[in-house]
């Protein structure tokens, strides 16, 4: 210390580094894991419970799995492991359920499609996005001839629909088609006119206080009732009139929050200027509003899409449902954690994906006008 | 200054689509007479189809008896009792399943809820891995994975883990004491309403002497010291009415002691730890909702960090988080209808499910079930708009 006095005029130290404890990784240590006894028996207890979890599920998953093999004796025979190959066996059918297998290719065009058609709708900074939005619009049409046929193409019965394709038809028909239901729906509860607000009300409070399951067990049971006798109803079809319906009453709600943030001088501005009711809902209200809504609308896609499982339990081939046949095949019994995980990991992927967009969405739009 | 006098022009045949007021009108009789339009095209079909297919209608089938065996049942039910009780025991499984669902959900969900806001790096990234993997996973999903592990993973009976003595988990589900009142129970239960009343009287007379003097007295843990404890020596008291009845291995299953079905326990993990997921965030955003000046002021004040959570930033936040939290109640009590994937007998498998499947009542059956799900969720959203209407900030 006397050395490093001599050297330097009083005042004219260079700083000396922080202690070792204050700096670097043991810093952020001390800091985030063991600033009082209470966290460090927290970072512990974590420590402990990722011990306990992690290696085994590993092990489990990776390291001790078997992937190709006939039956399950086989898989257990070769390592203690997963049996992945209960899920690579039979991947075709949880794709695509009973979809004739020389068709199949029909089905990925479709898909293959989708991701084109998708791809201007989410982002608005492709190329040539309008004549590309053209084609968005029309790839319903183009994927209903696809998937059930017609115009030349063999005609494929919708109980023939099953695993992940149907998952993906159901949910994203319940998204495409329920947004709009749904906005329509919240106008009708904020309206004026009170016939269409009751209508509205009702509606609405009737699909969101009773649980999917009951609505699809009157879509399965009782729909014949209601309709002229002889009439036949694809199932396909009923599931997805309920399923959208169901999700357009919560989007009704999630839009209605927003509609109920717009100050009043909003709607009062646009009527000065002598906009229609249309006008003004269409390029005043509607556009701040449903920015509002945003993770509230996806949030409800999400649900939906989540929902879209329950059809297992009035007789849809969905894949948990095709799980259920797979587990009663001799070869293949008692896999059932193998076959829920690789499912569980097909919505994980598919819903957090649809989240992270919706950050990125509502960054996108954040017009500064947050104090 | 004179009043301009408007004359009101007589209605035309083109008001209907060009003045406002005639046009709202317009829309709204089209609206009515569509909707009458469709209901009468829908109540004809089903007659007509009734009618055509023979089936006789009316309620008259719930005296029946029902012919089948419910596993749970929370009231005495045989399968000679009539459908009316099957639904009965069907509202009572709904209800326990969504009232312990709801509990549990609740600890666990504000647990994660705070964790997940720790300043501890570990374990705020574990509870946001836990929150992200439940939410993004569907709970039927959930149900059926804890269930297959429940029934294929844990041992058969004779070798049943025994996590504390005396309860024994195994794949006929989780067995544990169950209690036996003999004669003078009564006792108890005359000694637990008094414990209630006076701890009321306590709790108003702590809030009368803080108000005065301004001493707190740990109200919490005295009441529930006198709730659970006056029982308990009322217990002792009359000569230990209430006994313990073990279950014992007798053969290939327990006798014995109450036994949770796999499931009963699987739906009920499954739903609460996945409807905790979803109270975790709304925790979490009401206690973030709450500005940080809040907290800085208490300080400044010099309060201690646990009274400034406990009485500046908890009371707040829960202005916020309440109303997404009883939705949650309500989601947790639909989603309980997905029993039926496992074999829970709750009000859509019994009445909507077995009861309509033997007499082919199908439009009754699916009334009843739907009709008592509307109830819930009326009961549920009038006490959550109390409740907001109770907090709500008065501003001018």
């Amino acid at each position: 210390m006397t050395d490093t006095l001599k050297e330097h005029a009083p005042g004219s130290h260079p700083d000396l580094p922080p202690p070792v404890t204050s700096r670097g990784a043991i810093r952020w240590m001390r800091e985030n894991l063991f600033s009082s006894p209470t966290n460090t028996v927290l970072t512990l207890l974590s420590i402990y419970l990722i011990y306990v979890v992690v290696p085994p599920l590993i092990d489990w998953a990776f390291i001790n799995s078997v992937v190709d093999a006939g039956s399950r004796d086989e898989c257990w025979s070769k390592a203690g492991g997963a049996c992945w190959a209960v899920v690579s066996v039979r991947f075709g059918q949880l794709m695509y359920g009973f979809y004739p297998e020389a068709l199949r290719w029909r089905v990925d065009l479709t898909f293959i499609l989708l991701a084109f058609a998708v791809a201007p709708i989410l982002f608005d900074k492709v190329p040539f996005r309008r004549p590309w939005l053209v084609f968005s619009f029309a790839f319903p049409v183009i994927a209903y001839f696809l998937l059930w046929g017609g115009l030349g193409l063999e005609h494929v019965e919708s109980s023939k629909f099953g695993g992940f394709m149907l998952t993906l038809v159901i949910g994203l028909t319940g998204i495409a088609v329920s947004l709009p239901i749904g906005i329509l729906l919240a106008l009708g509860r904020q309206s004026d006119l009170l016939v269409l607000k009751v209508i509205s009300v009702c509606f609405i409070e009737f699909i969101r206080g009773v649980p999917l399951i009951t609505l699809l067990f009157v879509a399965s049971t009782l729909l014949n009732y209601f309709l002229p006798p002889g009439t036949y109803f694809d199932l396909l079809l009923r599931v997805l009139i309920m399923v959208t319906l169901f999700a357009a009453a919560y989007i009704a709600e999630v839009i209605r929050g927003g509609l109920q943030a717009i100050p009043k001088g909003q709607f009062e501005a646009a009527m000065a200027m002598g906009l229609s009711y249309w006008k003004m809902m269409g390029l005043i209200v509607l556009p701040q509003a449903m920015k509002i809504s945003i993770p509230g609308i996806v949030n409800t896609f999400i649900g939906l899409y989540k929902d879209t499982t329950l059809v297992v339990i009035i007789g849809l081939l969905d894949p948990l449902g095709l799980t259920q046949s797979i587990l009663a095949d001799s070869k293949w019994q008692g896999l059932s954690t193998e076959l829920y995980v690789f499912i569980a990991v097909f919505f994980f992927v598919s819903c957090f994906g649809m989240s992270r967009y919706s950050i990125y969405l509502e960054k996108k739009l954040e017009t500064g006008h947050k104090r | 200054m004179s009043a301009i006098e408007f004359e009101r022009p007589s209605f035309k045949l083109e008001d209907l689509w060009t003045d406002r007021r005639w046009r709202g009108i317009g829309i709204q009789v089209i609206a009515i007479g569509a909707l009458f339009a469709f209901l009468a095209y829908i109540v004809n079909n089903t007659i007509n189809n009734l009618h055509l297919l023979g089936i006789e209608t009316g309620y008259g089938f719930l005296s029946e008896p029902s012919n089948y065996d419910i596993n749970q049942h929370l009231i005495e039910y045989s399968s000679r009792s009539t459908h009316a009780r099957a639904a009965l025991v069907g509202i009572l499984n709904t209800l326990l399943i969504a009232v312990t669902g709801v509990f549990a959900a609740t600890l666990i969900g504000f647990a994660a809820g705070v964790l997940r806001l720790s300043r501890n790096w570990l374990i705020s990234r574990i509870m946001y891995i836990y929150v992200e993997v439940t939410r993004n996973v569907p709970v039927l999903l959930q149900i059926l994975f804890w269930h297959a592990l429940v029934v294929h993973s844990l041992p058969r009976p004779k070798q049943a883990l025994e996590p504390l003595p005396g309860t024994f988990l195994s794949n006929r589900g989780f067995v544990i004491p169950s209690f036996e009142f003999n004669e003078g129970s009564w006792v108890i239960l005359a000694a637990f309403v008094v414990a209630i009343i006076v701890a009321i009287a306590f709790a108003r007379h702590a809030r009368k002497v803080q108000d005065a003097t301004g001493k707190i007295y740990p109200v919490i843990s005295i009441n529930l010291a006198i709730i659970v404890g006056l029982p308990i020596l009322a217990h002792f008291a009359a000569g230990q009415p209430v006994g313990l009845e073990w279950p014992a291995l007798k053969g290939f299953n327990f006798r014995g002691g109450l036994v949770v079905t796999p499931e009963f326990l699987a739906l009920w993990f499954a739903l609460s730890v996945y409807t905790a997921a979803f109270i975790a965030e709304i925790v979490r955003a009401g206690i973030q909702a709450v500005s940080h000046g809040q907290t800085e002021a208490a300080y400044a004040l010099g309060l201690r960090p646990n009274w400034t959570m406990r009485l500046i930033i908890l009371p707040q936040a829960l202005r916020v988080i309440i109303p997404p939290l009883i939705s949650e109640y309500l989601n947790l009590t639909k989603n309980s209808s997905l029993a039926i994937a496992v074999g829970y007998m709750d009000i859509v498998a019994t009445i909507g499910g077995i009861s309509l499947n033997q007499t082919g009542r199908a439009l009754e059956s699916m009334s009843i079930v739907l009709s008592l799900y509307l109830l819930f969720s009326l009961l549920i959203s009038s006490v959550m708009n109390w409740y907001n209407k109770r907090v709500a900030l008065v501003e001018r």
